[in-house]
Protein backbone atom coordinates (compact mmCIF):
# COMPACT_ATOMS: atom_id res chain seq x y z
CA UNK A 1 0.00 0.00 0.00
CA UNK A 2 1.28 3.36 -1.08
CA UNK A 3 0.01 6.70 -2.16
CA UNK A 4 1.81 7.36 -6.04
CA UNK A 5 1.76 10.26 -7.48
CA UNK A 6 1.02 9.90 -11.21
CA UNK A 7 -0.12 12.89 -12.51
CA UNK A 8 0.21 17.03 -12.63
CA UNK A 9 -3.57 17.95 -12.48
CA UNK A 10 -3.62 19.99 -15.82
CA UNK A 11 -2.09 16.81 -18.02
CA UNK A 12 -6.06 15.29 -17.26
CA UNK A 13 -8.64 18.00 -19.45
CA UNK A 14 -12.45 17.37 -17.89
CA UNK A 15 -13.73 14.73 -19.96
CA UNK A 16 -10.34 13.07 -20.83
CA UNK A 17 -7.95 10.23 -19.60
CA UNK A 18 -4.45 8.75 -19.46
CA UNK A 19 -2.55 5.59 -18.73
CA UNK A 20 -0.57 5.69 -15.65
CA UNK A 21 1.40 2.92 -14.44
CA UNK A 22 1.49 2.17 -10.86
CA UNK A 23 3.87 -0.33 -9.05
CA UNK A 24 3.74 -2.15 -12.22
CA UNK A 25 0.04 -2.02 -12.43
CA UNK A 26 -1.32 -0.26 -15.65
CA UNK A 27 -4.48 2.13 -14.41
CA UNK A 28 -6.61 4.86 -16.26
CA UNK A 29 -6.77 7.79 -14.72
CA UNK A 30 -10.09 9.71 -15.77
CA UNK A 31 -11.39 13.30 -15.21
CA UNK A 32 -14.85 13.78 -14.57
CA UNK A 33 -16.23 17.17 -14.54
CA UNK A 34 -12.55 17.72 -12.27
CA UNK A 35 -13.02 15.05 -9.97
CA UNK A 36 -10.52 12.43 -10.30
CA UNK A 37 -10.97 8.69 -10.70
CA UNK A 38 -8.66 5.59 -11.13
CA UNK A 39 -9.95 2.17 -12.31
CA UNK A 40 -7.82 -0.97 -13.34
CA UNK A 41 -7.48 -0.42 -17.56
CA UNK A 42 -8.07 -3.52 -18.64
CA UNK A 43 -10.89 -4.68 -19.59
CA UNK A 44 -12.18 -8.09 -17.69
CA UNK A 45 -14.03 -8.97 -21.09
CA UNK A 46 -11.38 -8.92 -23.96
CA UNK A 47 -8.85 -6.90 -22.23
CA UNK A 48 -9.19 -3.70 -24.43
CA UNK A 49 -7.54 -0.57 -22.80
CA UNK A 50 -10.70 1.27 -20.42
CA UNK A 51 -8.44 4.36 -20.87
CA UNK A 52 -9.37 4.92 -24.40
CA UNK A 53 -12.56 4.54 -23.68
CA UNK A 54 -15.42 7.19 -24.17
CA UNK A 55 -16.71 9.02 -20.81
CA UNK A 56 -20.40 8.27 -21.35
CA UNK A 57 -23.50 9.11 -19.42
CA UNK A 58 -26.15 6.66 -18.63
CA UNK A 59 -28.51 5.89 -20.87
CA UNK A 60 -32.49 5.14 -18.81
CA UNK A 61 -35.54 4.66 -20.09
CA UNK A 62 -39.09 3.66 -17.66
CA UNK A 63 -41.58 2.86 -20.93
CA UNK A 64 -40.07 1.85 -24.71
CA UNK A 65 -39.10 4.80 -26.93
CA UNK A 66 -38.68 7.28 -24.09
CA UNK A 67 -34.94 7.60 -23.19
CA UNK A 68 -32.91 9.86 -20.25
CA UNK A 69 -29.57 10.53 -19.91
CA UNK A 70 -28.29 10.97 -16.23
CA UNK A 71 -24.36 10.52 -14.09
CA UNK A 72 -22.94 12.69 -17.31
CA UNK A 73 -19.56 11.17 -17.63
CA UNK A 74 -19.69 9.01 -15.37
CA UNK A 75 -19.47 5.80 -17.07
CA UNK A 76 -16.42 4.86 -19.07
CA UNK A 77 -17.29 2.75 -22.53
CA UNK A 78 -15.00 0.09 -23.55
CA UNK A 79 -13.83 0.93 -26.89
CA UNK A 80 -13.90 -3.22 -28.48
CA UNK A 81 -17.45 -3.52 -27.72
CA UNK A 82 -18.85 -0.71 -25.52
CA UNK A 83 -19.40 -2.39 -22.15
CA UNK A 84 -20.20 -0.01 -19.59
CA UNK A 85 -18.68 0.72 -16.60
CA UNK A 86 -18.52 2.62 -13.51
CA UNK A 87 -16.09 5.19 -13.37
CA UNK A 88 -17.06 5.11 -9.19
CA UNK A 89 -16.83 1.50 -8.26
CA UNK A 90 -15.23 0.03 -11.71
CA UNK A 91 -18.90 -2.02 -11.50
CA UNK A 92 -20.16 -3.38 -15.04
CA UNK A 93 -23.88 -1.68 -15.25
CA UNK A 94 -24.64 -5.09 -16.62
CA UNK A 95 -23.93 -6.99 -14.67
CA UNK A 96 -22.46 -5.12 -11.45
CA UNK A 97 -22.46 -8.44 -9.22
CA UNK A 98 -19.54 -10.36 -11.31
CA UNK A 99 -17.98 -7.97 -14.06
CA UNK A 100 -15.60 -5.31 -12.33
CA UNK A 101 -12.56 -3.82 -12.70
CA UNK A 102 -10.71 -2.46 -9.88
CA UNK A 103 -10.84 1.01 -8.67
CA UNK A 104 -8.57 2.72 -6.78
CA UNK A 105 -8.74 5.69 -4.46
CA UNK A 106 -7.37 8.81 -5.79
CA UNK A 107 -7.09 12.36 -4.31
CA UNK A 108 -5.40 15.34 -5.72
CA UNK A 109 -2.47 16.97 -3.19
CA UNK A 110 -0.37 20.23 -3.11
CA UNK A 111 2.79 19.67 -4.33
CA UNK A 112 4.38 21.22 -1.17
CA UNK A 113 2.72 18.41 0.89
CA UNK A 114 3.64 15.88 -1.45
CA UNK A 115 7.54 16.41 -1.31
CA UNK A 116 6.86 16.79 2.79
CA UNK A 117 4.33 13.56 2.97
CA UNK A 118 4.40 9.82 2.38
CA UNK A 119 4.37 9.92 -1.15
CA UNK A 120 6.15 8.01 -3.80
CA UNK A 121 6.89 10.62 -6.70
CA UNK A 122 9.42 8.34 -8.36
CA UNK A 123 9.02 9.58 -11.89
CA UNK A 124 8.20 13.18 -10.88
CA UNK A 125 9.61 16.23 -10.52
CA UNK A 126 7.25 17.54 -8.05
CA UNK A 127 7.11 21.14 -7.86
CA UNK A 128 5.87 22.90 -4.67
CA UNK A 129 3.47 24.77 -7.15
CA UNK A 130 1.16 22.69 -8.54
CA UNK A 131 -1.37 19.83 -7.18
CA UNK A 132 -0.82 16.70 -8.43
CA UNK A 133 -3.13 13.45 -8.54
CA UNK A 134 -2.25 10.85 -6.18
CA UNK A 135 -3.07 7.18 -6.65
CA UNK A 136 -3.51 5.34 -3.27
CA UNK A 137 -2.26 1.09 -4.38
CA UNK B 1 -24.48 -51.90 -33.34
CA UNK B 2 -26.01 -50.77 -30.00
CA UNK B 3 -29.11 -49.05 -30.97
CA UNK B 4 -30.29 -46.15 -28.48
CA UNK B 5 -33.55 -47.10 -26.84
CA UNK B 6 -35.68 -44.03 -25.10
CA UNK B 7 -36.68 -45.51 -21.74
CA UNK B 8 -40.33 -45.71 -21.61
CA UNK B 9 -41.80 -42.54 -20.05
CA UNK B 10 -44.32 -42.81 -17.46
CA UNK B 11 -48.24 -43.64 -19.25
CA UNK B 12 -49.11 -40.65 -20.40
CA UNK B 13 -53.19 -41.76 -20.53
CA UNK B 14 -52.59 -41.66 -16.74
CA UNK B 15 -51.06 -37.80 -16.27
CA UNK B 16 -53.95 -36.52 -17.08
CA UNK B 17 -51.94 -34.00 -19.70
CA UNK B 18 -52.51 -30.09 -20.98
CA UNK B 19 -52.17 -30.51 -25.00
CA UNK B 20 -51.01 -27.04 -26.32
CA UNK B 21 -50.89 -28.07 -29.98
CA UNK B 22 -53.67 -29.56 -31.63
CA UNK B 23 -54.78 -28.94 -35.17
CA UNK B 24 -58.19 -29.20 -36.21
CA UNK B 25 -59.20 -29.61 -39.93
CA UNK B 26 -58.82 -26.22 -41.31
CA UNK B 27 -62.24 -25.10 -42.30
CA UNK B 28 -63.34 -24.33 -46.08
CA UNK B 29 -66.03 -21.75 -47.21
CA UNK B 30 -68.88 -24.22 -46.53
CA UNK B 31 -67.78 -24.57 -42.68
CA UNK B 32 -67.69 -20.78 -42.24
CA UNK B 33 -70.79 -19.69 -44.19
CA UNK B 34 -73.28 -20.09 -41.83
CA UNK B 35 -71.02 -17.53 -39.45
CA UNK B 36 -70.75 -14.99 -42.69
CA UNK B 37 -73.11 -12.16 -42.94
CA UNK B 38 -74.70 -11.86 -46.58
CA UNK B 39 -72.05 -9.60 -47.64
CA UNK B 40 -69.25 -11.54 -47.21
CA UNK B 41 -71.11 -14.95 -47.99
CA UNK B 42 -71.68 -13.11 -51.33
CA UNK B 43 -67.92 -12.25 -51.51
CA UNK B 44 -66.46 -15.26 -50.73
CA UNK B 45 -68.33 -17.20 -53.07
CA UNK B 46 -67.95 -14.92 -56.06
CA UNK B 47 -64.59 -14.60 -55.36
CA UNK B 48 -64.05 -18.45 -54.58
CA UNK B 49 -62.44 -18.42 -51.30
CA UNK B 50 -62.88 -21.71 -50.02
CA UNK B 51 -59.35 -23.75 -49.10
CA UNK B 52 -57.82 -21.21 -47.30
CA UNK B 53 -54.37 -22.72 -47.18
CA UNK B 54 -51.07 -20.83 -46.13
CA UNK B 55 -48.58 -21.84 -49.25
CA UNK B 56 -45.75 -22.61 -46.32
CA UNK B 57 -48.15 -25.42 -44.82
CA UNK B 58 -50.16 -27.01 -47.68
CA UNK B 59 -52.40 -29.15 -45.39
CA UNK B 60 -52.87 -32.06 -47.58
CA UNK B 61 -49.15 -33.06 -48.29
CA UNK B 62 -49.57 -36.65 -47.33
CA UNK B 63 -45.72 -36.33 -45.54
CA UNK B 64 -47.52 -34.01 -42.92
CA UNK B 65 -50.21 -36.43 -41.06
CA UNK B 66 -50.17 -39.65 -39.34
CA UNK B 67 -51.56 -42.33 -41.23
CA UNK B 68 -53.16 -44.62 -38.52
CA UNK B 69 -55.01 -40.72 -37.24
CA UNK B 70 -55.91 -40.18 -40.99
CA UNK B 71 -57.02 -43.08 -41.77
CA UNK B 72 -59.51 -43.25 -38.59
CA UNK B 73 -63.55 -43.09 -39.02
CA UNK B 74 -65.71 -40.21 -38.44
CA UNK B 75 -64.77 -36.15 -38.88
CA UNK B 76 -64.26 -33.29 -36.09
CA UNK B 77 -64.70 -33.72 -32.43
CA UNK B 78 -65.63 -37.22 -32.69
CA UNK B 79 -62.16 -38.34 -34.63
CA UNK B 80 -60.33 -36.33 -32.57
CA UNK B 81 -61.91 -37.44 -29.29
CA UNK B 82 -61.01 -41.13 -30.89
CA UNK B 83 -57.54 -40.60 -31.80
CA UNK B 84 -56.64 -38.40 -29.05
CA UNK B 85 -58.57 -37.14 -26.51
CA UNK B 86 -59.67 -40.26 -25.07
CA UNK B 87 -56.24 -42.52 -25.26
CA UNK B 88 -54.56 -40.19 -24.23
CA UNK B 89 -56.34 -39.31 -21.73
CA UNK B 90 -56.33 -35.61 -21.72
CA UNK B 91 -57.34 -32.96 -19.15
CA UNK B 92 -57.97 -30.52 -22.30
CA UNK B 93 -56.37 -29.52 -25.23
CA UNK B 94 -55.94 -26.53 -26.98
CA UNK B 95 -56.83 -26.12 -31.10
CA UNK B 96 -54.43 -24.05 -33.01
CA UNK B 97 -56.32 -23.34 -36.37
CA UNK B 98 -53.86 -22.28 -38.92
CA UNK B 99 -55.32 -21.14 -41.77
CA UNK B 100 -54.45 -18.64 -45.25
CA UNK B 101 -56.60 -16.21 -42.66
CA UNK B 102 -53.36 -15.07 -41.56
CA UNK B 103 -51.96 -14.44 -45.46
CA UNK B 104 -54.59 -12.44 -46.79
CA UNK B 105 -53.87 -9.33 -47.95
CA UNK B 106 -57.79 -7.55 -48.07
CA UNK B 107 -57.96 -6.47 -44.06
CA UNK B 108 -61.88 -6.34 -43.99
CA UNK B 109 -61.95 -9.82 -45.66
CA UNK B 110 -59.61 -10.99 -42.89
CA UNK B 111 -61.00 -9.76 -40.01
CA UNK B 112 -64.55 -11.15 -41.23
CA UNK B 113 -63.08 -14.71 -41.94
CA UNK B 114 -61.25 -14.96 -38.64
CA UNK B 115 -64.43 -13.82 -36.74
CA UNK B 116 -66.19 -16.65 -38.78
CA UNK B 117 -63.26 -18.75 -37.44
CA UNK B 118 -64.01 -18.30 -34.08
CA UNK B 119 -67.44 -18.54 -34.23
CA UNK B 120 -67.17 -22.37 -36.17
CA UNK B 121 -64.32 -23.07 -33.61
CA UNK B 122 -66.66 -22.24 -30.71
CA UNK B 123 -69.67 -24.07 -32.00
CA UNK B 124 -68.26 -27.15 -34.22
CA UNK B 125 -65.24 -27.36 -31.54
CA UNK B 126 -65.39 -26.18 -28.30
CA UNK B 127 -68.81 -26.78 -27.51
CA UNK B 128 -68.99 -30.45 -28.46
CA UNK B 129 -66.09 -31.02 -25.85
CA UNK B 130 -65.16 -29.96 -22.94
CA UNK B 131 -61.49 -30.75 -22.55
CA UNK B 132 -61.38 -28.31 -25.61
CA UNK B 133 -59.95 -24.83 -25.79
CA UNK B 134 -58.84 -22.64 -28.32
CA UNK B 135 -56.35 -19.86 -29.68
CA UNK B 136 -57.98 -17.13 -31.14
CA UNK B 137 -57.35 -16.00 -34.53
CA UNK B 138 -57.28 -12.26 -35.64
CA UNK B 139 -57.02 -10.23 -38.23
CA UNK B 140 -53.05 -9.03 -37.35
CA UNK B 141 -53.04 -6.83 -40.94
CA UNK B 142 -56.07 -5.03 -39.20
CA UNK B 143 -54.91 -4.40 -35.52
CA UNK B 144 -58.30 -2.74 -34.74
CA UNK B 145 -60.52 -5.02 -35.79
CA UNK B 146 -58.02 -7.92 -34.26
CA UNK B 147 -58.84 -5.67 -30.79
CA UNK B 148 -62.45 -5.72 -31.51
CA UNK B 149 -62.23 -9.20 -32.25
CA UNK B 150 -60.43 -9.81 -28.69
CA UNK B 151 -62.97 -8.07 -26.57
CA UNK B 152 -66.38 -9.72 -28.49
CA UNK B 153 -64.37 -12.88 -27.01
CA UNK B 154 -63.33 -11.96 -23.67
CA UNK B 155 -66.06 -13.40 -21.80
CA UNK B 156 -65.50 -16.72 -23.76
CA UNK B 157 -62.57 -18.15 -21.60
CA UNK B 158 -61.93 -21.17 -23.83
CA UNK B 159 -60.41 -18.97 -26.07
CA UNK B 160 -56.97 -18.90 -24.29
CA UNK B 161 -54.17 -17.23 -26.50
CA UNK B 162 -54.38 -14.83 -29.79
CA UNK B 163 -52.35 -17.11 -32.83
CA UNK B 164 -49.83 -15.44 -34.98
CA UNK B 165 -47.51 -16.75 -37.43
CA UNK B 166 -43.70 -17.06 -36.93
CA UNK B 167 -42.91 -14.95 -40.16
CA UNK B 168 -44.95 -12.97 -41.39
CA UNK B 169 -45.66 -9.00 -43.05
CA UNK B 170 -43.02 -7.76 -40.09
CA UNK B 171 -41.38 -8.27 -37.12
CA UNK B 172 -44.20 -8.84 -33.83
CA UNK B 173 -42.15 -6.44 -31.62
CA UNK B 174 -43.17 -3.62 -33.81
CA UNK B 175 -45.78 -1.31 -32.42
CA UNK B 176 -47.84 -1.65 -34.90
CA UNK B 177 -49.08 -4.54 -33.03
CA UNK B 178 -49.38 -3.20 -29.80
CA UNK B 179 -53.01 -2.60 -29.68
CA UNK B 180 -53.53 -6.16 -30.16
CA UNK B 181 -50.94 -7.31 -27.02
CA UNK B 182 -52.79 -4.51 -24.81
CA UNK B 183 -55.96 -5.93 -25.32
CA UNK B 184 -54.71 -9.36 -25.21
CA UNK B 185 -52.71 -8.78 -21.90
CA UNK B 186 -55.43 -7.21 -20.03
CA UNK B 187 -57.79 -10.28 -20.70
CA UNK B 188 -55.45 -12.65 -19.75
CA UNK B 189 -54.51 -13.78 -23.47
CA UNK B 190 -51.16 -15.44 -24.25
CA UNK B 191 -49.67 -14.72 -27.32
CA UNK B 192 -49.08 -17.59 -29.34
CA UNK B 193 -46.80 -17.71 -32.58
CA UNK B 194 -46.95 -20.76 -34.82
CA UNK B 195 -44.87 -21.87 -37.10
CA UNK B 196 -45.92 -21.06 -40.49
CA UNK B 197 -45.09 -18.13 -42.78
CA UNK B 198 -47.01 -15.50 -45.08
CA UNK B 199 -44.67 -15.22 -47.58
CA UNK B 200 -44.83 -12.02 -47.47
CA UNK B 201 -40.73 -12.02 -47.25
CA UNK B 202 -38.10 -15.46 -47.97
CA UNK B 203 -38.89 -18.07 -44.92
CA UNK B 204 -34.98 -17.76 -44.89
CA UNK B 205 -33.17 -15.14 -44.42
CA UNK B 206 -30.90 -15.26 -47.43
CA UNK B 207 -33.36 -15.68 -49.83
CA UNK B 208 -35.82 -18.55 -51.00
CA UNK B 209 -35.11 -22.20 -51.03
CA UNK B 210 -35.15 -24.53 -53.27
CA UNK B 211 -36.71 -27.63 -51.07
CA UNK B 212 -39.55 -28.20 -48.64
CA UNK B 213 -36.75 -29.44 -45.78
CA UNK B 214 -35.12 -25.84 -46.20
CA UNK B 215 -38.55 -24.81 -45.59
CA UNK B 216 -39.25 -26.34 -42.33
CA UNK B 217 -35.54 -25.81 -40.58
CA UNK B 218 -35.38 -22.35 -41.54
CA UNK B 219 -39.04 -21.79 -39.14
CA UNK B 220 -36.51 -21.93 -36.36
CA UNK B 221 -34.89 -18.33 -37.91
CA UNK B 222 -38.15 -16.97 -38.14
CA UNK B 223 -39.10 -17.67 -34.66
CA UNK B 224 -35.61 -16.65 -33.39
CA UNK B 225 -35.90 -13.71 -35.17
CA UNK B 226 -39.44 -13.35 -33.32
CA UNK B 227 -37.93 -13.61 -29.86
CA UNK B 228 -35.44 -10.77 -30.41
CA UNK B 229 -37.57 -8.63 -31.97
CA UNK B 230 -40.06 -9.33 -28.83
CA UNK B 231 -36.98 -8.23 -26.92
CA UNK B 232 -35.32 -5.79 -28.35
CA UNK B 233 -38.41 -3.60 -29.20
CA UNK B 234 -39.62 -3.57 -25.48
CA UNK B 235 -43.04 -5.66 -26.07
CA UNK B 236 -41.87 -8.14 -23.14
CA UNK B 237 -41.00 -5.15 -20.48
CA UNK B 238 -44.08 -3.49 -21.74
CA UNK B 239 -46.46 -6.15 -21.45
CA UNK B 240 -45.21 -8.23 -18.36
CA UNK B 241 -48.26 -10.36 -17.84
CA UNK B 242 -48.55 -11.87 -21.37
CA UNK B 243 -46.78 -15.30 -21.97
CA UNK B 244 -45.58 -15.58 -25.13
CA UNK B 245 -45.55 -19.19 -26.58
CA UNK B 246 -43.58 -20.15 -29.22
CA UNK B 247 -45.63 -23.47 -31.50
CA UNK B 248 -44.14 -25.90 -33.06
CA UNK B 249 -40.61 -23.93 -32.76
CA UNK B 250 -38.21 -26.38 -31.80
CA UNK B 251 -36.78 -25.84 -28.33
CA UNK B 252 -32.98 -26.42 -28.66
CA UNK B 253 -31.58 -23.26 -30.91
CA UNK B 254 -33.03 -21.12 -27.58
CA UNK B 255 -30.42 -21.51 -25.20
CA UNK B 256 -27.99 -20.47 -28.04
CA UNK B 257 -29.88 -17.02 -28.59
CA UNK B 258 -30.24 -16.29 -25.24
CA UNK B 259 -26.66 -16.62 -24.48
CA UNK B 260 -25.83 -14.54 -27.57
CA UNK B 261 -28.12 -11.88 -26.87
CA UNK B 262 -27.57 -11.66 -23.42
CA UNK B 263 -23.30 -11.12 -24.73
CA UNK B 264 -24.83 -8.41 -26.94
CA UNK B 265 -26.90 -6.33 -24.76
CA UNK B 266 -24.04 -5.89 -22.64
CA UNK B 267 -22.44 -3.09 -25.52
CA UNK B 268 -25.26 -2.55 -26.75
CA UNK B 269 -28.12 -1.95 -24.47
CA UNK B 270 -27.87 1.57 -24.61
CA UNK B 271 -29.77 1.65 -27.87
CA UNK B 272 -32.84 -0.36 -25.83
CA UNK B 273 -32.26 1.18 -22.52
CA UNK B 274 -36.60 0.08 -21.93
CA UNK B 275 -34.35 -3.91 -21.15
CA UNK B 276 -32.74 -3.04 -17.83
CA UNK B 277 -32.06 -6.95 -17.31
CA UNK B 278 -30.58 -9.47 -19.32
CA UNK B 279 -32.16 -10.41 -22.31
CA UNK B 280 -32.36 -14.27 -21.46
CA UNK B 281 -33.87 -13.54 -17.85
CA UNK B 282 -36.98 -11.65 -20.00
CA UNK B 283 -37.11 -14.55 -21.92
CA UNK B 284 -37.09 -17.51 -19.58
CA UNK B 285 -39.93 -15.24 -17.87
CA UNK B 286 -42.22 -15.13 -20.64
CA UNK B 287 -41.43 -17.33 -23.30
CA UNK B 288 -42.89 -21.01 -23.70
CA UNK B 289 -42.32 -23.30 -25.76
CA UNK B 290 -44.37 -26.47 -27.55
CA UNK B 291 -42.06 -29.51 -27.12
CA UNK B 292 -43.07 -31.18 -30.29
CA UNK B 293 -41.64 -31.57 -32.44
CA UNK B 294 -38.51 -31.20 -30.34
CA UNK B 295 -35.63 -30.91 -32.06
CA UNK B 296 -32.80 -33.06 -29.50
CA UNK B 297 -29.70 -34.79 -29.96
CA UNK B 298 -30.29 -39.03 -30.52
CA UNK B 299 -28.79 -39.95 -27.66
CA UNK B 300 -32.27 -39.76 -25.28
CA UNK B 301 -29.84 -39.19 -21.56
CA UNK B 302 -28.85 -35.88 -23.58
CA UNK B 303 -32.09 -34.05 -23.93
CA UNK B 304 -31.59 -33.39 -19.86
CA UNK B 305 -28.63 -31.00 -20.77
CA UNK B 306 -30.67 -29.06 -23.37
CA UNK B 307 -33.69 -28.43 -20.63
CA UNK B 308 -30.25 -27.35 -18.74
CA UNK B 309 -28.90 -24.82 -20.79
CA UNK B 310 -33.06 -23.50 -20.79
CA UNK B 311 -32.40 -22.95 -16.83
CA UNK B 312 -35.69 -22.47 -16.54
CA UNK B 313 -38.21 -25.45 -15.37
CA UNK B 314 -41.49 -23.97 -16.27
CA UNK B 315 -40.99 -23.27 -20.10
CA UNK B 316 -41.64 -26.10 -21.61
CA UNK B 317 -45.40 -26.95 -22.80
CA UNK B 318 -46.54 -30.78 -23.53
CA UNK B 319 -47.58 -31.22 -26.86
CA UNK B 320 -48.65 -33.64 -29.31
CA UNK B 321 -48.98 -31.51 -32.52
CA UNK B 322 -52.14 -33.81 -33.45
CA UNK B 323 -52.42 -35.02 -36.49
CA UNK B 324 -48.58 -33.99 -37.53
CA UNK B 325 -46.13 -37.22 -37.29
CA UNK B 326 -43.74 -36.99 -34.47
CA UNK B 327 -44.30 -39.87 -33.02
CA UNK B 328 -45.65 -43.39 -32.63
CA UNK B 329 -48.22 -44.96 -30.58
CA UNK B 330 -48.34 -42.75 -27.70
CA UNK B 331 -45.30 -41.56 -27.25
CA UNK B 332 -45.45 -38.02 -27.53
CA UNK B 333 -43.40 -37.55 -24.23
CA UNK B 334 -39.95 -36.76 -25.60
CA UNK B 335 -37.56 -39.02 -24.68
CA UNK B 336 -35.43 -38.70 -22.00
CA UNK B 337 -37.49 -36.24 -20.64
CA UNK B 338 -36.68 -35.93 -16.65
CA UNK B 339 -39.25 -37.25 -14.40
CA UNK B 340 -38.69 -34.63 -11.82
CA UNK B 341 -40.26 -32.06 -14.47
CA UNK B 342 -42.97 -34.10 -15.43
CA UNK B 343 -45.56 -32.68 -13.69
CA UNK B 344 -44.52 -29.32 -14.49
CA UNK B 345 -44.65 -30.29 -18.14
CA UNK B 346 -47.74 -31.75 -18.53
CA UNK B 347 -49.86 -29.35 -16.67
CA UNK B 348 -48.91 -26.60 -14.09
CA UNK B 349 -46.67 -24.97 -16.47
CA UNK B 350 -49.32 -24.63 -19.07
CA UNK B 351 -51.48 -23.37 -15.85
CA UNK B 352 -49.11 -20.27 -15.46
CA UNK B 353 -48.76 -19.52 -19.15
CA UNK B 354 -52.39 -19.39 -19.62
CA UNK B 355 -54.52 -17.66 -17.11
CA UNK B 356 -57.66 -17.58 -18.91
CA UNK B 357 -57.16 -21.61 -18.81
CA UNK B 358 -59.42 -23.17 -16.39
CA UNK B 359 -59.40 -26.65 -15.64
CA UNK B 360 -61.03 -29.12 -12.75
CA UNK B 361 -58.59 -30.36 -10.60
Amino acid sequence: MGRHVVARVDEVDIGKSKLVKVAGRDIALFNVKGEFFAIANRCPHEGADLCKGQLVGLAESDEPGQYRMTRHGELVRCPWHGWEFDIRTGKSWCDPARTRVKSFDVSVANGGTVVEGPYQAEIFQVSIDEDYVVVEI
Amino acid sequence: METLVAPRPATLSRLGAIDCDVHPDAPRRADLMPYLDDYWREMVTSRDVDLLELTSYPTRTPPFNRPDWQAGEGKGVDKLRRNLLDPFGLRCAVLNCVTGVHAIYDPYLAAALCCATNDWLATEWLDRDPRLRASLVVPLQNPQAAVEEIERRAGDKRFVQVLALAMGEMPLGRRFYWPIYEAAERHGFALGIHAGSTYRHAPSQSGFPSHLVEDHVHQSQGFAAQVVSLVAEGVLVKFPNMKVVLIESGVSWLPGLMWRMSKDWRGARIEIPWVKEPPAALIRKQIRMTAQPFDAPLDPAELERIIEHLDADDMLLFATDYPHRHFDGDAALPAGFPERLLDRFVGENALSTYPRLEVLP
